[in-house]
């Protein structure tokens, strides 16, 4: 084995180009080989697994009629500068080899919105499902990988208000429940209704973004840390936090929204009355959608990145159990959820003014979506698949092609090169004469179901042997009528 | 009308802060206005413009992909899904499994690489292609044995005389057998899935062209061809299929400076091709039997035929002796309709002899891995332009699929796959 990871390892070397020197010093680093730092490969299971993922959450998104978009993995620099805030640190640089300056794509939602001002699109419902980058910084976020992937569903145009939003919505839950990730709430809120709360309660101005990025962190800090924060950091007065402190606690649905509205202090702010009104449209909406179970309007929630400009929303787990580490990164949001129970596995909000960002004529598209954790999402899936009994296949074969007797290789081939013909999935060995017990043991390990096993006899009266596997039971099959009686049996399965 | 097209105008002739006599003079000729009429007009939409906010705004900056790169829009994406089904559907009825790598991978030194920038800590380049982080996944799990496929995009900075128009962002598509096997089974099996592929996307009449490397380099040995001009003439046959032979023939002669003789050798049998038949030919052939290198590769070639038989694929296979690319057997398939298309696939020379192709893999011998490879790299976008094109899109999306060939220049292909 170590002899063939040495020749593995020339072949490598060789691979790359190099020559003797170069090999020589290449293979001392290759022999501690590993993948580069924050990134992972992706083996058959966890690309069984994935594959799995991704064909649930595409099927939902066609179901609601989205269409699926394409984009680079580089942009030119410029397109990225300015938009991520203080984040923007972390984005990958592309050398300056004398052409554009470019750098990897920090999210989906911002090559979107490039995308739509580009080819001047002024309504379009798409998904888009692809890797990101982002070089985080590891000592502070132990496990959190640099290369992964985004699910990010967006309805952009101008529509009546709140249904779109609400389909969004529609979307989170039946995705999460088709994932049957065990139970989930989808928390909702308002940039409107958080700034005009803060204004009532005499937040200046000029803070109401920092103060913003404090009351996010309710959900991993207690409330007397983020009051301790929002006071002796960023100097707010300790009333204002109080008021902060009553209206934070505050969750409920229609009926919250309501309430606000007739709020003495509440209902001063003309911006949180117009919040507190599309939130009552919008939960009259989830109603008829048949979703209200599990959406709550939660004051608290105050999602970090500074382009939204209305609803906003996430989607938490909240069965306790171990997370996973790697599970933070998601656009989902920034959180990172070590050693916490609970964890955000969506969210995504409306955001108005970025595709004017990028329109010559500053021309705005409203937007709304939302992003799937789906990191997040495959960590848990992985560990389900780890504890449970069933192993995960990592191939879709039918039909392992055998013989028990010698010189029986071309048989093999023939009637392999048959099943595939019709369609089946089939394997043979790539052996003149292998051993029934390995081709047998090759079916255990990859969880084939079926053999179909070929002998002088059997060819002598037409027929051939189909071998159930995991009951060991044989029946002789016409040659003729193999085709049909494998599908029929593949079907039933 | 006019007035809207100012602001446009202005932008795009770079009016803000001065005027153009030229523009301004071809502005008149369209509106007939005079000049100082314009000027008051541009004056009012300055201030105007001032008023909005300066030219250092947000709205000034190119709207476009990076160069090289391009967006998929969604008929582009139903397209792609469609393709990736069928290819995907045939490797799974093979029992392949997939895998996927990192975008990036330890730096390499070639000079149509993206690098990172030195950002503190490693440094990295995008990957180029999917064999050799399949073979860094290999070694570093201690893999002897997989069937798997790897379908994702990969990243060339080419060198922009050479290949402009092409992509620097393209997908590839490979499908490789690692494992000690009995010979050319495996090998056997690439083929048919070849066969499965372009049979099932339906692009019209295909044709497989197999070779073997050591049939190549045991023919030119018995041709007179001296051992350290092996690898150089081997990539001058390279070019018959764009190349006429006289071409080839010449730059073999002119600048490579190979004999007249061994050239003309060399020319009679690189303008074979057959089947099963051919290679029991060639095994009996007085010149080629003395090498014992082409024997080997010739009495393979008929194993492999044996199994194209029973795979029923030899209807589209056809052992090329002038095929001379990669190492081991290998392989390429074309896509004929009605015979051999002419077209300027490489971009340059409209009249030279072109194939429109897809570039499919190798086996390389290692000592101790087989590798059969399949990299439609040329053809994973040509592919599939000429599945959009054959469905009746606009004319513009085909002559973009000529230019859009992201081929690699064949001599640095063999450079890379070259084993120890």
């Amino acid at each position: 084995m170590i002899n063939l990871g040495m020749a593995s390892l020339r072949l490598y070397a060789g691979l790359v180009g190099c020559r003797s020197g170069f090999c020589a010093r290449s293979l001392r680093t290759l022999s501690g080989m590993t993948v580069s730092q924050g990134t992972r490969d992706y083996n058959p299971k966890q690309m069984a697994i994935r594959e799995k993922v991704f064909n649930t959450i595409i099927s939902c998104f066609k179901r609601h009629g989205a269409e699926n978009i394409d984009t680079p993995v580089f942009e030119l620099k410029e397109t990225l500068t300015g938009k991520y805030g203080e984040d923007s640190k972390l984005i990958y640089d592309l050398k300056d080899q004398g052409g554009e300056l470019l750098s990897l794509r920090y999210d989906l939602t911002v090559p979107f919105a490039r995308y739509l001002a580009m080819n001047k699109v002024t309504n379009i419902k798409r998904y888009h499902i692809a890797k990101v980058y982002r070089r985080d910084n590891p000592a502070m976020t132990r496990g959190r990988y640099r290369e992964f992937y985004q699910c990010d569903f967006d309805i952009a145009g101008q529509y009546d208000p709140m249904i779109p939003d609400a389909e969004c919505l529609k979307i989170v839950h039946e995705i999460l429940s088709e994932l049957e990730l065990g139970d989930f709430r989808i928390k909702v809120n308002d940039r409107r209704i958080l700034d005009g709360m803060f204004a009532v309660c005499g937040v200046p101005d000029d803070k109401f973004r920092t103060i913003c990025s404090t009351v996010d962190k309710l959900d991993k800090m207690s409330w007397e840390d983020v009051r301790s924060e929002m006071v002796k950091e960023k100097g707010l007065s300790e009333e204002a936090a109080d008021q902060i402190g009553q209206y934070v606690s505050l969750q409920g649905g229609m009926d919250l929204a309501e309430r606000l509205l007739q709020d003495a202090k509440m209902s001063q702010s003309k911006q949180a009355c117009a919040g507190l009104t599309d939130m009552k449209q919008l939960f009259s909406y989830l109603q008829l959608f048949q979703v209200t179970d599990k959406v709550v309007f939660d004051l608290s929630l105050a999602r970090g990145l500074d382009y939204y400009t209305g609803v906003i929303y996430e989607a938490i787990l909240t069965q306790t159990g171990p997370v996973p580490v790697a599970a933070a990164q998601n656009g989902a949001g920034e959180k990172a959820e070590e050693g916490v129970s609970v964890g955000s596995v969506a969210g995504g909000g409306r955001y108005d003014g970025l595709v004017g960002m990028f329109d010559p004529k500053g021309r705005k598209v409203p937007c709304v979506g939302v992003s799937i954790g789906i990191e997040r999402v495959f960590s848990i899936m992985e560990q389900k698949a780890e504890a449970s009994a069933e192993k995960v296949r990592t191939t879709e074969t039918q039909v392992m092609v055998a013989s028990a007797q010698k010189n029986l290789l071309e048989e093999r081939l023939r009637l392999t090169a048959e099943l595939w013909n019709a369609g089946i999935k089939a394997e043979v060995m790539y052996k003149k004469n292998p051993k029934l017990l390995s081709q047998l043991q090759h079916c255990e390990d990859s969880g084939i179901p079926l053999v179909a096993i070929l002998g002088e006899q059997e060819l002598k009266d037409g027929v051939v042997k189909l071998r159930t596997v995991h009951s060991r039971e044989e029946i002789d099959v016409s040659r003729a009528k193999l085709v049909e009686e494998i599908k029929r049996r593949t079907l039933d399965v």
